[in-house]
């Protein structure tokens, strides 16, 4: 099965049933996602498909073929990744960090500028075990601020 | 395990009709804890995932026809579900988070068949129709008379759903969830209800299956007080003691939710 893992292209030899966060951290070697429950209710094991924030142990590897898959290690290569990356750091958003992964690649599809309520919604399906939950609001706000314009040809991201 | 991943939907009801011991697929958002915890008895899926068949929003005939892969997230930014059917847009925004709404259908909460699903006390309060195919042709079930019991639909195994319809709604809509959190939380009870011509409530997590309370409705209807309306209640629902909540909390509630409905929507 051929699939995109962050830019690269990869043949898995893999069972189209298995989850495609075993694919990810098993085949592919890419251990940044974490598994947290194994049933979709706290989405640490978030990655991107087709720029589509999905649970990877509740996704078999046969609906990421042929797709672009973005895990923490590519969304962290972004412009986007690599702010809310300095921010989860900056603002004390990762305690033990088991979370994090999962809350960075929920956080990547929301737009420059996007409200707390959005926020908010947008990381409803992220559990944190640390009670972080204002500390990574925080963190994402402030990577996603709107950029100060330094000339009047705004720059696209 | 397998997993047979037909390219038509043609080619999937002939896949069924041969073997109907296959178990359909697509978002999977059920399908993997059941897997995980090993409750699952299947063994052997096919994949509906990517049936272009079974995905888009339209309205046809004054009909809202979603197909039965139409995801949440689908159904929130769809401009026709907003304005037609706007505590569908509601219920969708409850289910999970952002990760179970880009991936779970409204086929797959219909077919999963749960008590607890949100979005089928909307259905019922909608009237909705349920369209099932089969090699041999397709027919249409008012979602009422859709489920027979707990878990048990009149779906045959050698049929799918392909779509939901939703006819026109006069009047105002009305949605709520009851559960431990706002996100990610099954619900304890839920509520789907349009006052209009008519008036349609129904509940779910208060029987084996969604209930469609016709007595309570015609109660209002017909311009009883709220009191006489929850007496009818307590006679159309079933609560149960579960992991999630007792009975007593959902028959409470129930009653609760109805008189709130009434009220905000006056």
């Amino acid at each position: 099965m051929k699939l995109t893992v962050n830019g690269k292209l990869r043949n898995v030899k893999a069972h189209p049933m298995k989850r495609l966060l075993d694919v990810l951290r098993e085949d592919c070697g890419l251990t940044g996602t974490k598994e947290g429950c194994g049933e979709g209710e706290c989405g640490a094991c978030t990655v991107l498909i087709d720029g589509v924030a999905v649970d990877s142990c509740i996704v078999p590897v046969a609906h990421a073929e042929g797709c672009r898959v973005i895990t923490i290690e590519g969304a962290t290569a972004t412009k986007t990744g690599k702010a809310l990356q300095n921010a989860f750091v900056v603002h004390g958003g990762a305690q033990c960090g088991i979370c994090t992964p999962g809350m960075i690649l929920a956080a990547t599809p929301l737009e420059i500028g996007a409200s707390l309520d959005e926020i908010k919604v947008a990381l409803a399906g992220n559990l944190c075990r640390c009670t972080g939950y204002p500390a990574i609001f925080r963190s994402v706000e402030s990577a996603l601020k709107t950029p100060r314009r330094k000339s009047s040809r705004a720059g696209h991201l | 395990m397998s997993l047979v991943r037909p390219r038509s939907l043609n080619a999937a009801l002939s896949l069924i009709a041969s073997d109907p011991t296959l178990m359909p697929i697509a978002g999977c958002t059920d399908v993997y804890v059941g897997l995980h915890f090993g409750t699952m008895a299947q063994k052997r899926f096919i994949d509906l995932w990517r049936l272009k068949e079974l995905h888009g929003i339209s309205v046809e005939k004054d009909v809202v026809r979603i197909g039965a892969l139409s995801t949440y997230t689908e159904i929130i930014e769809s401009t026709i579900v907003q304005k037609r059917v706007p505590m569908l847009v509601a219920a969708s925004r409850e289910v999970g988070g952002a990760q179970i709404q880009n991936r779970g259908t409204l086929g797959g909460n219909v077919a999963n068949a749960s008590p607890a699903g949100d979005t089928l006390p909307v259905l019922a309060a909608a009237n909705a129709r349920i369209v099932l195919r089969s090699k041999n042709g397709t027919r249409t079930v008012a979602f009422d008379s859709y489920y027979t019991g707990y878990r048990k639909s009149v779906r045959q195994p050698d049929e799918l759903i392909t779509a939901i319809e939703i006819p026109r709604l006069d009047g105002t809509q009305w949605w709520r969830k009851v559960g431990t959190r706002r996100a990610q939380a099954i619900s304890k009870i839920m509520i789907g209800a349009v006052r209009g011509r008519d008036v349609r409530i129904a509940f779910g997590s208060v029987a084996p299956t969604v209930v469609l309370a016709r007595k309570t409705a015609a109660v209002l209807s017909a311009g009883g007080s709220v009191a006489d309306a929850q007496a009818a209640l307590r006679t159309e629902i079933a609560p149960i003691d579960d992991v999630r909540s007792t009975s007593e909390y959902r028959a409470r509630v129930a009653a609760n939710l109805l008189a709130q409905f009434w009220k905000e929507t006056a």
